[in-house]
């Protein structure tokens, strides 16, 4: 049992591994066409989860869980970076909305 | 048994991170893009540090895990909530099939505040034209 428990992990973290490369090509091709800012802010985003899922796989893998705290790290600066583009995402709205102010936010669709 | 749960764990985190993947790849517009990113990527990644949390034997480890998931549960809601009001405000696109937009015409011509928030009437800079189409065609 104990046998089998080791192989089943093995394997999940193998096609783990493979899921989220997958994952991370389609993130970096929404980042690279993304039509507008935020989607690429979107795409930055799920990067940043999906590094912490690889760092969290690695640490699993080789058991070597110091890199738990580098996982952490990186959830924190990604969530500062989220926030610091949505920001300057939100800032580029205002100054636009400034300089022509007979757009409205609602009446594209 | 330990590494049977975990292993069952990381699967359904990793099919979690690709469903994500995917959907930031074929879903029509931002929005609706949000939704898989936030909430599926978040998934995928809390699973995996909850299969650490399980696998470590290791208290320390354990504990780290689930504060970084905490902070991950913590913050994820908080950035996709700055992110979607950006994006509105900037004028992102929406798919051609959304049916309701709650939001349209609400914002006055900064886009700083709520039109109907109980602060909007206050004074502090301009409020909205009101002749414009916008903002009356819609019901308050």
């Amino acid at each position: 049992m104990a046998e089998f428990g080791a192989h089943f992990l093995d394997l999940a973290i193998l096609f783990a591994y493979g899921a989220m490369i997958v994952s991370f090509a389609l993130s970096v091709y929404r980042l690279l066409k993304g039509p507008s800012p935020a989607d690429r802010v979107v795409a930055l985003d799920m990067l940043a989860l999906l590094g912490i899922g690889f760092i969290g796989l690695f640490s699993i893998s080789t058991g070597e869980y110091a890199f738990l705290d580098v996982a952490i790290a990186l959830a924190l600066v990604g969530f500062l970076a989220t926030v610091a583009f949505a920001r300057y995402v939100y800032r580029g709205a205002l100054a636009e909305r400034r300089e022509s102010p007979a757009t409205e936010a609602g009446d594209e669709s | 048994m330990i590494d049977l749960i975990g292993g069952i764990v990381i699967l359904v985190g990793a099919i979690f991170s690709l469903v994500a993947g995917i959907g930031l790849f074929r879903l029509p517009d931002i929005y609706v893009r949000m939704h898989a990113a936030t909430k599926a990527g978040t998934l995928g990644a809390g699973l995996i540090l909850i299969a650490i949390a399980i696998d470590a034997h290791d208290l320390g480890v354990t504990a780290r895990a689930v504060a970084g998931l905490l902070f991950l549960l913590l913050t994820a809601p908080v950035a996709a909530h700055l992110l979607g009001r950006a994006a509105y405000l900037s004028g992102a696109k929406q798919w051609s099939q959304t049916c309701l937009d709650e939001l349209e015409g609400k914002y006055d011509a900064d886009g700083r505040r709520l039109d109907g928030t109980p602060d909007a009437d206050l004074g502090r800079g301009p409020i909205a034209d009101k002749d414009e189409p916008g903002p009356t065609t819609s019901p308050r």
